[in-house]
């Protein structure tokens, strides 16, 4: 018999990278259609992501959000939950860091800038528990809930950032800018256009950290038996309600992580907003293409990331509509998503040189 | 039809499966399975779970398209649009799991899908009941039209489905495992209808892994194993041995060779426990039950009657509303699962897919479902993969579990290595009661003989087990005193000595038999 430990990484990958091949090709057959030379699409694709220090730049900024939220939604798929709620636990973070990071306490930015970003954490975290303990305590499904949170905080927002945290100073509803010891470090410079930062370290970081997590510790351990059989995890003894109130704890504060990095990486205060900037949704179709890996989703954070960028740029440089690349993405998210189905037109074992008879006597369940 | 008919005489094939290939994705579940029936004869598939007999049947239902072959019935090519139709062409099928609507009453059940009307829309019962009447009368099938399926017996639900068949002009019945939730004399009375029927000329395809019962009503037999056919014989020029022979593919003991017990004292003991089912129904009504080290303890009786509910009592997945659970005298009354097994009980659970393993994980981390978090497993919250892996490893090899390694997931080992693993994982935790539910439910012969012999060198080493099974021969050969159940309460214990299939059985029934009047 095969050991199938060697192939099992390949085997996770077959799927999504087939699924993006067919999206570009389709992405190519589209644009074909509208009338604009498919090459010169990607070839506008590619430069307005890559092809200055800028535009790599803002390929990197669009990505980092969605690393965490497709960490956050990757989690919570791993503990069975459809954390759903990622947009508005992202908006609390956004709230959470722009009010402390604007506090003048006098602290030094080893202090401050932690705190400030552990203050988007709660907030995603306090947010993403609500839900998380409605399921928890009464089964009341976390998707339902987390979508009345998600406008809950929109709303919220709203209010706050007209009021109680609007700078006084200037007519526009923004909060007041964060101080200078709560902002991340800009590789290029606090001023400068360029806005990467030291956020990307941050996800990246985060990536690990779940990876860890998940895979390392005993409340991985739990979070991923209920997953995959509550009843089974109940009956070793561990306990179903408060892992999924841990887990939507957890992908909260990594969703409310998302929102702190944006203000202080990025905007550096909080702006009105008037309707879901689509990081928390995204998310979900980070969290699928990557396989609900935390390092799965890394790649596939940049894929999105890339894609959302460069929509912009093949439409100002090569004139392809936008939605060419949504419907790119929908193609892949539903390739994904259709897994069993894809997979049985693959000829995977061909791929990986398995042969398919050894392998049915081995699984020998009908 | 009737022309065709009379071209078939008895003990000429009715039906027949030609090179039958099915593939699934990652199992080739039939591999070019030939298959017959005659007329008039009563052919047993015998296979254990998952070696394709399920599918093949499906396939000949209608359920399934396979994917090369070829059906013939009366002869002609079989060309089928699902079930519907099947049963039109006069195959028809009574599943392990009835399709009956509980509210309605046998009549109404018979009818259902091609009522009798009034004024072309109403259902005319009267009409419907005598329909019943003239198929119950003519294959001696009694009875009762006004009840409810809910109110009527599981045996006789059995015989609603058989009726239901015949109804639509049946010639060739598949009974798919049937005497899986029937006690001992529901057994023998669908064996007298199985008899009747094929005398009326109609075919039964058998399916079963029973060996006693195949041996008891079957004509021919025909052995399937991992999706081919291993061979057909008569059942007259058989024995049980040889069957289970074919089925595993090496000489199996079928008897379990067991010295008398030697029990110590008391460890376990249940008191008056009263608890309810997942509907809120009373399930346990003052169950009372004690068990010695060194002794087994079976419990047995119908599906349905508590068996579920007291084990997971005991096991601290259900909560009693009344009643006293001690171990070793400690009181570990609705104590949560993690401090029952803390206290020294494990638990193979009855649905090892459900509650005993994670399929998705793989065999390492199943087998720390209970002790992710203990030493040496872990240290603080990491876990240790090492310790976990070459744990997996030993026990794995002294349980024999087959698995390519221990990185396998769970989910792709066969039913019988699944039930190993469960079974190392929770031996493997010296335990102080071991509490066993089906543990060889749909698994093969092989598996079932190891399982045994585990399970009484379990008792020799002085544990206590409490063995629950729906399967009268396994209680009978494992236990040293027998507990049934019945509706939530223990009819009377008795030592093996003194058991009997008849005695039992009528106690699974719920009558007590005179000569046991007073043993509890």
């Amino acid at each position: 018999m095969e050991r199938k430990k060697d192939n099992s990484a390949i085997k996770e990958l077959i799927v999504p990278v087939t699924a993006v091949f067919i999206g570009l090709v389709l992405g190519g057959i589209l644009m074909t259609l509208t009338g604009v030379n498919a090459i010169e699409g990607y070839k506008a694709l590619i430069m307005g992501c890559f092809g200055r220090l800028e535009y790599v730049s803002e390929t990197i900024v669009y990505t980092t959000p969605l690393i965490f939220t497709g960490l956050a939604i990757a989690l919570g798929f791993r503990c069975g939950l459809f954390n759903i709620g990622c947009e508005g636990q992202y908006i609390v973070g956004l709230i959470g860091a722009a009010v402390v990071g604007a506090m003048d306490l006098g602290l030094p930015t080893f202090i401050h800038l932690p705190l400030t970003m552990l203050s988007g954490m709660a907030c995603g975290a306090i947010w993403a528990s609500v839900p998380g303990l409605l399921k928890a305590k009464f089964g009341i499904h976390e998707v339902v809930n987390s979508i009345m949170m998600n406008y809950i905080a929109l709303y919220l927002s709203h209010y706050l950032v007209n009021g109680p945290i609007k700078d006084p100073g200037i007519t526009s509803p923004y909060s007041r800018e964060i101080l200078d010891t709560a902002k991340l470090w800009r590789f290029f410079g606090q001023n400068s256009p360029i806005r990467v930062n030291s956020g990307i370290i941050i996800a990246i970081a985060a990536a690990l950290f779940v990876y860890y997590l998940l895979f390392k510790t005993t409340i991985g351990y739990q979070i991923r038996a209920v997953g995959f059989n509550p009843e089974a995890a109940r009956y070793g003894g561990i306990s179903v309600p408060t892992n999924i109130v841990a887990a939507m704890f957890i992908s909260g504060a990594l969703a409310g992580l998302a929102g702190a990095v944006q203000i202080m990486g990025i905007q550096f205060k909080f702006l009105d907003i008037f309707a879901f900037q689509g990081y928390g949704l995204d998310g979900i179709a980070v969290a699928l293409v990557g396989k609900s890996h935390p390092l799965g989703v890394l790649p596939s954070a940049l894929l999105f990331g890339i894609l959302q960028r460069g929509s912009q740029t093949m439409q100002m440089l090569a004139g392809v509509p936008k939605e060419t690349i949504g419907i790119m993405q929908g193609v892949i998210i539903i390739i994904v998503a259709a897994e069993g189905i894809i997979k049985g037109w693959l000829p995977i074992r061909k791929i990986l040189g398995t042969d398919k008879k050894a392998a049915g006597k081995e699984v020998g369940r009908a | 039809m009737s022309e065709i008919d009379a071209t078939i005489s008895p003990g000429q094939v009715i039906l027949e499966m030609k090179g039958i290939t099915k593939a699934f994705p990652g199992i080739v579940a039939n591999s070019d399975v030939d298959f017959d029936l005659k007329k008039g004869e009563i052919h047993c598939l015998l296979g254990e779970n998952g070696a394709g007999k399920s599918t093949l049947m499906k396939i000949l239902y209608g359920l399934y398209k396979q994917d090369k072959g070829e059906v013939f019935y009366k002869g002609e090519p079989l060309v089928v649009n699902g079930p519907a139709d099947t049963l039109r062409q006069g195959i028809g099928m009574v599943h392990q799991h009835f399709m009956l609507i509980k509210p309605l009453t046998v009549a109404e059940n018979l009818v259902l899908g091609n009522e009798p009307t009034k004024y072309g829309f109403l259902i005319d019962k009267k009409k419907a009941k005598a329909e019943l009447m003239e198929i119950s009368t003519t294959f001696g099938l009694a009875i009762e039209p006004d009840a409810k399926i809910m109110d009527i017996s599981v045996g006789m639900q059995q015989r609603v489905e058989i009726l239901k068949a015949l109804h639509r002009g049946a010639e060739v019945l598949i009974l798919d495992e049937p005497t899986a939730v029937l006690t001992p004399q529901e057994t023998k009375e669908l064996f007298v209808i199985m008899r009747k029927l094929v005398h009326d000329g109609k075919s039964i395809i058998f399916i079963s892994h029973k060996l006693k019962e195949v041996m008891e009503i079957s004509d021919r037999v025909t052995v399937i194993n991992h999706g081919r056919i291993i061979g057909s014989v008569k059942t007259s020029e058989t024995s049980p041995s040889q069957l289970a022979n074919m089925m595993v593919g090496r000489e199996v003991e079928l008897i379990v060779h067991k010295e008398p017990a030697k029990p110590g004292k008391e460890k376990f003991r249940a008191e008056g426990l009263v608890a309810e089912n997942d509907r809120g129904l009373p399930a346990l009504r003052g169950i009372d039950l004690s068990v010695r080290a060194g002794e087994i303890l079976g419990v047995c009786g119908v599906d349905g009657n508590g068996q579920t509910e007291l084990v997971q009592c005991i096991t601290g997945m259900r909560r009693l509303s009344a009643g006293k659970v001690t171990l070793n005298g400690k009181d570990i009354t609705n104590m949560p699962p993690k401090r029952c097994f803390e206290a020294g009980i494990v638990h193979v659970p009855e649905d090892r897919q459900k509650h005993g393993l994670v399929l998705d994980f793989t065999v390492a981390e199943n087998m720390i479902l209970q002790t992710y978090n203990k030493k040496p497993f872990s240290r603080g919250i990491t876990l240790r993969w090492d310790e976990i892996k070459s744990y997996a490893r030993r026990i794995i090899s002294e349980f024999d579990v087959r698995t390519p390694d221990e990185d396998t997931k769970a989910g792709s080992l066969s039913g019988g290595n699944q039930q190993k693993a469960i079974l190392a994982r929770e031996l493997s935790r010296t335990p102080e009661l071991i509490v066993v539910a089906q543990p060889t439910r749909g698994l093969d012969v092989g598996a079932i003989e190891y399982i045994h012999k585990r399970l009484v060198s379990e008792r020799d080493s002085g544990r206590a087990v409490l063995l629950v099974s729906l399967e009268l021969d396994e209680i009978m050969s494992l236990s040293d005193r027998i507990a049934v159940i019945y509706e939530g309460r223990i009819m009377g214990t008795m030592d093996i000595e003194d058991a009997t299939e008849e005695t039992l059985g009528l106690m699974m029934a719920g009558s007590m038999p005179a000569s046991h009047k007073g043993v509890m």
